[in-house]
This record gives structure tokens, sequence and C-alpha cells, in this order.
């Protein structure tokens, strides 16, 4: 029996070892000829399919950049997406950064969340290379001064102030009532929205507060209900607000559901039925329907890994514009594609992509959507 | 075995010392520089088991609450040093006030929880653990005092005289990146720690906590003080938990509240548990064993790649899975951890056979 | 609209829910003084499954009244969950009953790690939702709005509380269990099979949880791998709110907690003049948890103080 286990222990350790191994060997092929690019996002735990979303819609660029064919300094080179999970936790997210730092990649498309993101932007920045972030939206992220964080999505200042003042001034919404899930995104997000609707004149009734793990907001919607809205703002993701607006018609509180880009999915649709109907939420850049590859894209990314969940198409730009940089800079060398970064004007399918100074997106349009018999369709885009 | 004479005993010392020293080159140069910060994190987690297992080994307090001393002492250092407040204390100040003020919000626990045993005192502590996280998550209204769920960002890197842990340093030729010199600096305060652990547990104090762990009845009976020991494991554990804090918010530079949720808790108390609760070797093992282990396990598909030529099952997939059975079978084959301190051994190996007898009559009398 | 009543009967309906997980948790630590941290997973198992089967039924154009379907959904996913408590109780936690306290409780979290993986293996990463096939009847109460499915779980969560209560008290069966809570070796001794017993109290716990899981997935109208986590943690704490290891004390402390957290989500921003928001919600609920416990430190109706190590 002891010696059964100390054996088992062994193997424990050999197995172990074995696969530390395993690891130094995969560094050494890649070398001649293959780009590394990395991609990180939460891969297990609750915000996983999320994550895998923007895996997808990376690897989907990938792909389609190598049967492309892409060349560099006169060398045919591949592209290799290393991707990796950073459970959206912020010390994990510095662990991962390092080790893609190590692992040589070229760049990175990540993180997801906004508090993964930041901490891992500091190892990048030590190490020049740049990321791009497809979906982390705190004004921190690009505010640190670093020249290598760039994001392809509106920030939660862009993207809140054109939903308060898209409720005020064309929802009329005069008392609104709001509802943060405590996250960075929602509350970044409702905070935004907050100084945006009172700066154009509306009243602010009520702010109540869930979190991301809630499906139960039958006690705030009914105090929120007293205080009689003319219409809720939500900053939060899809599997809140699916419930939410379910819970809303329970309770009879019929007032307009406003929400972000975290509302606008397939997901809340689907989580929210026939409740859905009239639900109106924003999604930063243009329509996918309206952009040249737009269509082809959703087409190519359905066949493949099924719906959409959110974040996929600008994952999919990122990677576009991270290699059009390279292909101008003729390198895929951090050291000299960097700075042809912020020189980008890439038409991707989630829009005109430019850069500002700090490496947000200049200009950042806004599309609000509106639920309609089961999909989203496109009410105005606002810039 | 060979005698331990002086001469042994200083080799062996030596010895260890340089591995130590080499430890963060030697991890460098096997496995990359991500396996440093691996180590940096891994002695924090070594930290921080050390502090709990003075509440939950050596007291018997089962505390599911600890990372909210880690968190009180992250905030601190963030909030003193980073420019949310414009504050940028030196860390010879930060680490001793962090350390304080954990220590302080120990004895809040502790003093409501003096009469809870057992799960319940677990559930109090998971409800304050919970109720720190909450605050810290909220406090950024009305008045801004933890900037909330965006968290605190740009916090000063740990500074020592003029020695910028943050930069590159070159010395002797030796070029030593920022996650070498965080890695040299908690392996002097892990040292510290264990020091100071292994002197408490032959220490008084030690022995009287043990004696309310095997039976509070009895010990008070003996004349200890058990409240004030109680209050000082509470306040001990918090103050290792306060550095550890400390040592991360100036590590990380960005801190948010998500850093500090129940599942690190319920990691940290796995740690001990399956190393061993009580015995220093076997915390330290735990620790190591539950940082490293989920990072060993990224390499799956690599390990996959390399055996069957491609990669059968996402290893994002099967990492987790793999922790979770990984954390049974250890308990199946060494429930009292994978290095039992030498008491409990010898409880359990006293009673094993009384116990098998008895589950023996009882449990299989009807089979 | 009257806004007490309202938040009364939200508090009573999620109450209710975490009533019948907190049963799983109080009834295995009578027994055996263990904290089944994988319950909640058991819950969420009993959601999946009940979904997987409605979904396969809904999608295979089944012409049947939704409530049937429904119950098609929960009747497979009972006898899953019963399978999985027992299988679990064999595999992760009679090996260590003589083990040092806290083993089981590793096994226990690393359990429910497994469980969570294994769902996201079978059913992906992404939310499932509920078809919308049950009758969304509203009616008026007191001034207040409450719908069918309200009335459906409050109903099914009395019924099934009753039941047990029976159960344990007026049968055979209930009194070997008693007895084994009470005393095992002795029990052994006059003849109960503790090892039946303690699989019985696994298998009736895991069929509750099923009955739960489905009620939370369609009451809120989806389920994730996830969902156990936070339920299962919620309905311990009910337990342990109650006294833990008390059958009446965990419905208490279940219908208690749901209350508690509608009325502090629903009134401490108005209490406190703003100052805080329903983001304390929680921190309400754990304040009252810490406070019955310092008055009272076994729970509610809690009725051992002694602690058996």
């Amino acid at each position: 029996m002891k010696s059964s286990r100390r054996l088992a222990l062994a193997a424990l350790v050999a197995a172990v070892g074995l696969i530390g191994c395993g690891q130094q060997d995969a560094g050494n092929t890649a070398g001649e000829g293959i780009v590394q690019i990395g991609s990180v996002a939460p891969l297990t735990g609750p915000q996983a399919h999320l994550g895998k979303d923007n895996d997808n819609g990376a690897q989907l660029a990938v792909d389609e950049i190598n049967a492309a064919g892409l060349k560099l300094g006169g060398k045919p080179l591949r592209l290799q997406l290393v991707s990796e999970d950073d459970q959206a936790d912020p010390r994990t997210a510095t662990i991962i950064a390092q080790k893609l730092v190590d692992g040589g990649v070229a760049g990175v498309i990540g993180h997801l969340n906004s508090g993964a993101t930041i901490p891992a932007s500091k190892i990048y920045h030590d190490a020049g290379i740049p990321q791009i972030s497809p979906s982390a939206t705190a004004i921190a992220y690009t505010a640190q001064g670093f020249k290598t964080a760039f994001r392809v999505m509106t920030n939660d200042e862009q993207q809140g102030k054109a939903l308060g003042q898209y409720a005020v001034a064309k929802l009329g919404a005069k008392q609104i009532a709001i509802i943060d899930d405590r996250t960075a995104y929602g509350q970044g997000l409702a905070d935004e929205f907050e100084k945006a609707a009172k700066a154009a004149g509306a009243e602010i009734v009520a702010h109540e507060f869930t979190s991301d793990r809630s499906t139960d907001f039958l006690a705030i919607l009914t105090s929120i209900k007293a205080k009689h809205p003319q219409l809720l703002f939500y900053g939060g993701m899809d599997a809140q607000a699916g419930p939410m607006a379910k819970q809303m018609q329970q309770l009879g509180l019929n007032v307009q559901l406003l929400g972000g880009d975290g509302v606008e999915t397939a997901e809340f649709v689907k989580l929210a039925g026939t409740d859905a109907e009239g639900v109106v939420a924003s999604s930063p850049g243009l329509p996918l329907a309206s952009m040249p590859g737009g269509t082809a894209f959703k087409e190519k990314f359905t066949a493949r890994y099924g719906q959409i969940q959110t974040y996929a198409p600008y994952a999919y730009d990122a990677v576009y514009v991270m290699v059009e940089a390279m292909r101008r800079a003729d390198s895929a060398e951090p050291g000299n594609y960097l700075a042809e970064l912020p020189k980008t004007d890439y038409q991707g399918v989630t829009g005109h992509i430019r850069f500002d100074a700090k490496g947000d997106v200049a200009g950042g349009s806004v599309t609000l959507y509106q639920a309609k018999s089961g999909t989203w369709q496109v009410l105005e885009t606002v810039h | 075995m060979i005698e331990p004479t002086r001469k042994n005993a200083w080799r062996s010392f030596l010895l260890l010392a340089a591995l130590l020293v080499a430890l963060p080159f030697l991890v460098d140069a096997g496995l990359g520089r991500a396996w440093v910060r691996v180590l940096d994190f891994t002695l924090l987690y070594i930290l921080l088991a050390l502090g709990l297992n003075i509440v939950v080994g050596y007291a018997g307090l089962l505390d599911l609450g600890y990372i909210a001393f880690y968190a009180v002492g992250a905030y601190l250092y963030a909030l003193l040093a980073s420019p949310h407040f414009g504050l940028h204390l030196p860390f010879w100040m930060l680490l001793p006030i962090g350390a304080a003020t954990a220590a302080a919000f120990g004895v809040m626990l502790g003093t409501p929880t003096l009469r809870l045993r057992g799960d319940y005192l677990a559930i109090v502590t998971l409800g304050f653990g919970e109720i720190i996280r909450i605050f810290l998550n909220n406090l950024n209204a009305p008045i801004n005092i933890t900037n909330g769920p965006q968290g605190v960002n740009m916090i000063d890197p740990i500074q020592i005289g003029g020695l910028l842990f943050d930069k590159t340093h070159t010395l002797f030729g030796v070029t030593f990146s920022a996650a070498h010199q965080y890695s040299y600096l908690f392996l002097l305060l892990t040292l510290t720690v264990i020091f100071v652990c292994l002197r408490l547990q032959d220490s008084r104090i030690g022995r009287a906590w043990v004696a309310i762990r095997e039976d509070e009845v009895a010990a008070e009976a003996m004349g200890i003080n058990t409240r004030n020991l109680k209050l000082l494991a509470f306040a001990m554990g918090a103050t290792f938990g306060g550095v550890a804090g400390g040592l991360f918010a100036g590590f990380q530079g960005f801190i948010s509240p998500e850093s500090f949720n129940l599942m690190e808790s319920i990691l940290i108390v796995c740690m001990i548990v399956l190393g061993g609760m009580g015995n220093i070797p076997g915390v330290i093992l735990g620790a190591v064993l539950l940082t490293v282990l989920p990072e060993a396990l990224r390499y799956l598909g690599d390990a996959q790649r390399a055996l069957l030529g491609h990669v059968v099952v996402d290893p994002a997939d099967l990492r987790m899975l793999l922790f979770g059975i990984a954390l049974i079978v250890v308990m199946l084959y060494r429930p009292a951890g994978l290095l039992p301190s030498r008491r409990r051994q010898r409880e359990l190996v006293a009673e094993a056979g009384v116990a098998e007898q008895e589950q023996a009559s009882v449990y299989d009398a009807q089979r | 609209m009257d806004i007490l009543t309202q938040q009364l009967i939200n508090g009573l309906v999620l109450g209710s829910v975490y009533a019948l997980v907190a049963l799983g948790y109080t009834m295995v630590y009578g027994i055996l003084e263990l904290i089944n941290f994988a319950h909640g997973e058991i819950t969420m198992m009993g959601a999946m499954v009940a979904l997987a089967v409605i979904g396969a039924l809904v999608g295979a154009g089944v012409d049947l009244p939704g409530v049937v379907i429904a119950l098609f959904g929960l009747l497979a996913a009972i006898p899953v969950c019963m399978a999985l408590g027992f299988a679990i109780e064999r595999v992760a936690y009679r090996p260590l009953r003589h083990a040092p306290r806290l083993a089981p409780l590793i096994t226990a979290i690393g359990m429910s790690i497994v469980l969570q993986n294994v769902a996201m293996l079978i059913w992906g990463r992404q939310y499932i939702s509920f078809p919308p096939i049950l009758p969304q009847g509203r009616h008026q109460l007191l001034g207040a709005t409450i719908t069918d499915v309200q009335i459906a779980i409050l109903c099914t969560s009395v019924i099934l509380m009753a039941a047990l209560v029976t159960l344990v008290k007026r049968t055979r069966l209930g009194r070997a269990m008693r007895a084994t809570a009470q005393a095992p070796q002795i029990a052994g001794l006059m003849g109960v099979n503790v090892n039946t017993i303690i699989s019985l109290t696994f298998v009736l716990g895991s069929a509750l949880a099923a009955v739960a899981g489905f009620m939370v997935s369609a009451y809120y109208g989806l389920a994730h791998y996830y969902m156990g986590f936070m339920l299962g943690l919620k309905a311990f704490s009910a337990a342990v709110l109650g006294g833990i290891g008390n059958l009446a004390g965990a419905m208490l402390g279940g219908l208690l907690l749901g209350v508690i957290e509608s009325l502090g989500a629903g009134y401490i921003g108005d209490l406190t003049g703003g100052f805080l928001g329903s983001h304390y919600q929680d921190v309400f609920a754990f304040f009252v948890l810490i406070l019955v416990l310092v008055l009272r430190p076994s729970g509610l109706l809690g009725e051992r103080v002694v602690e058996r190590a």
C-alpha cells in the first residue's frame, strides 16, 4: 500500500516534469517561418463562453491570413495563434503575459476583461510587445501612457456618452433608473452613462446594483418600479440582462430597457425570449451587415463555430490590424512594426479603425440596435 | 543515518542556502521567465498558507475568509503608494502599517466569533471575507476610497533604499529582472516567516494553541487564556496575510477586488490541508503544488502534441478538471495531507487499529 | 402596487428554493457532520439534465402541453442526480469517514470543481435557456403580482418539505436516519445498516437538489455550469442560519435568507438615505447571519452547542 502510494506520487512528479519538458520542445520547434501571436481570454470559469468566442474570432483571422499567404521581408511566414486561459484573474493574467513574452510572441490579442488586461499590459509594455484588446473597455487601460496598448473597442466613456445622449434625446427619457453589476465593465459604463444622461438634462431617480453572478433582480426591480422611471439602463452582461427583462415583465415594469455591448448579443435574445422585444442596446463600431466583408465574416464564423457570442468580430479585426502593421513595416519584429500601429487606417468588419494618441479607437462610432422578433435590428449609428 | 553533527548541519545549511540563492536562475534557465513569476506567486502563497496555518493548523479555527487580510494589506499598500490619493509612502513604512492594520482586522474578526466553533466559525469567517470584498468593491461612492471595481492602478513598485525593484539591474555581470529581484525579496520574507513559525510551534504559545485545538475546555481548565490566545492566532495569521497583500500590490502594480474572492480563500485552505495541516514543510509543499499544478497543466496541449502528434482534447477544457481530480485523489490516499505533522500522524496511527475495528464491526456488519 | 408585499413574495419564492437546497446540506451534515460542498453542483446538474431533456423534446417537436414536457425534464433529472449523489458519497466521502475532519472538505471542493468542468465539457460554456413552454399567467395578490411559476415553486417546496419531515419523523427509514445521526455505532449495533442509510441520505438530498435546480432554471429561464456555486453557498448559509443538522432549521433559514435578501436589496438604499445601496445586499445578509450566530452560536433552531470533533 505504502509503496504504491509512493509510486503514484513519483508518477505524478514525473508527469509534471515531462509536461515541463514538452513545453521546452514546443518552444524550440517554433523557429523559422512561424510568427506567434498570443490570444488571451478566460477559457474556464463563468465567462468562458465569451473567452472562447474571442479566441475563435482571432483563430479565424489567423487561418484566413495563412490561407492567403503572408510574406514579410521577402520570406513566406505562417501565423500561429497561441491561445491561453487567464481565467479572468489578474494574477493569472500576469503569469500568462510573461509566458507569452518568454515564448517570443510578436504581439498579443487580449485580454478580455479590463481587470486582467491592465496588469498584463505592464508586462507587454516592459517587453515592448504590442497588445490589442478586442474587448477591454476600462478607461484606465489606455490612460497608462503605454505605447504598446491598443484596443479596437470603444472605451466606457465613448460608449456611455453615446448611450446617455441617446436615452435622453432620442428615447425621450426624463426620469432614468440605472442598474450596474459592480464589475469594472458594468460600473464603468453605468457611471459614464449617468454623467452623460445628467448632462443632457435627465434625472436619475434610482441607482441599484447587482452582481455578475445574480439571476434574481425582483427585489431591486420592485424598488425601482416604485420610483416610476421612464427608462432603465443596465450596465452589465447578457446573462443578467436576459432574466432581468423577463422579471421586468413579470412585475409589470413596462419601461424601456437600455444596455451596452454586453447586452447586444444573440444570447440575450435567447435568454429573454419574447420579453426581449423592444429592448435597445448599443455596440461599438458599425453594423456587421453594412460593412464590406461583414456578412462574409458572419457566415464563415457561424459555419465553423456556431453563433457569434459578442466580441469575436473585434478579435478578428484586431488580428488584421496587427498583421497590416506588420505588412507596412515588412517585419514581424515587435520593435519594427510597433511604430506602424498608431498609423493604422484599416477597414475592418466592425468599422473603420484608426487609433488616437492613447491607443483608443479614434472617433469611435457607436451603433444602436433594437430587438425585434428575435433579432437585433439597426436603429442608427451615432458618432 | 549520519549523526547530526555541527559540521554536517552547517554543510546542509550552506547547501540549502546556495540552492535557494540559485533557485530563480535555475527556474529561469530550466523553464523560462514566466516560471520566475510563478515562483514569485508561489512564495506569496507560501506566506499566505503559513499565516493561515497558524489559525487553522495550530489553533484549529477553520477560517474561510482569510483572503480578506490579504486584501486589506494589498489595498492599504495601494492607497498609500499610488496616484489614487497622491500618496507615495516608502516601503519601510508601508509594510508595518499593512501588517498592523491586518492584525487589527484579525482581532476585529476574532472578537465576535470567540464563542463559535467548527462549521459555524467557518461560515462566519466566510461572511467576513465577503463583506470586506464587497466593501472594497463598492467604496467608490459617495466618497471614492477604493476606486470600486475599477481597482487601483499605477501602484508604486517596491523600493528599498535606492533599489527600485521594478527596473532590471546588473550586478557582477548578472542581470536581475524585476521578477528575479522580487523573488529574492519574497524568499527573504518567506524564510523569516518560516523561522517565526518554527519558533512559535514549540513555544509556550504554540503549545497552548495546540491544546486549544485538541480540547478547548481542557485547555481552559489548565489555565490557558483561550480568549487571548485565539485572538493572538487570528492577529498573527492576519499579519502574515497583510504583509503578503502589500507585496502583491507592489509586485502587480494594479489591484482590483476580483483578486480577493472566496475561491482564493478556499484555495489557501486546500493548500494547507493538502500539504499537511500544522506541519510547516507540508504547508509549503501544499502551497507549491497548488500554485504550480494549474500552471503545469497548461502544457497539456503540448504534451498531447508530443505524445500523440496532435491535440485531442482542448487543454483549457481539461485543466481544471484534472486539478479537481488531483485534489480528490491526494486526499483519498493521504487523508492527513502529503506531509502530515508528526503529532497528527501519531494520532492517526494510534487510532487506525481501533478505527478499522470499529468500522469493520459497525459499517460492514450487514455486508 | 404594494411594495412590501411584493418584496415579501419575491423573498419567499427565492427562500423556498434556498430551503430545498439547504435541506440537502443539513441532512448530510446531520448524519456525517460533513459540509457537502458539491451539493450546489448537484443542483446545477439537475438543472442541466432537465434542460437538456426539455430542449431535446421541444427540438423534436413533441406535441405535448408545456407542463408535461417540463415534467419529463424533471423526471429525467431526479434519477441522474440521485445516482450522482450516491456515487459522490461512495467515491469521495466514504473512504474518508475516519480521516481528519478537513480531508472530506477538500475532496468535496475537488468534486465540485470536477462536476463543474464535466458539465462544461458536456453542455458547453454557454448559458442554456429554458424554452418558453410554461404558463406565463400573472395574478394580483394583496396589491402585488405573483406568477404561475412562483405559485408552483412555493407549492412544490412546501409539499416536498412536508413529505420529507413526515419521512424522517414517522417512518422506519426516518427513525433509522435519526438513529444514525445521533450515534452511528450504536445504530449499527441495533441492526441499522448505517452505510445504506448514509447512501439514502445522499440520494434523498440529491433528489431535492434536482427539483431545486429544475425550479431555478424554470424560474429564471436559464442554466449555466457555474450556477451551482452561488446557489450552494447561499443555501449553506441558510442551513447554518437555521442551525445546521436541523431540518426545520434549514427551511426556516432558507425562507429567512430569501426574505432578508429581498428586503435588504429593496430597502437599504432608502433606509440609509442613499449612503448604502443594494450592492450591500450580501453584506446585510451576512451581517444578519453573523449577528444570529453570535447571539445563538448554534443557529436559530440548532440544539447542539457542543462540538463533536
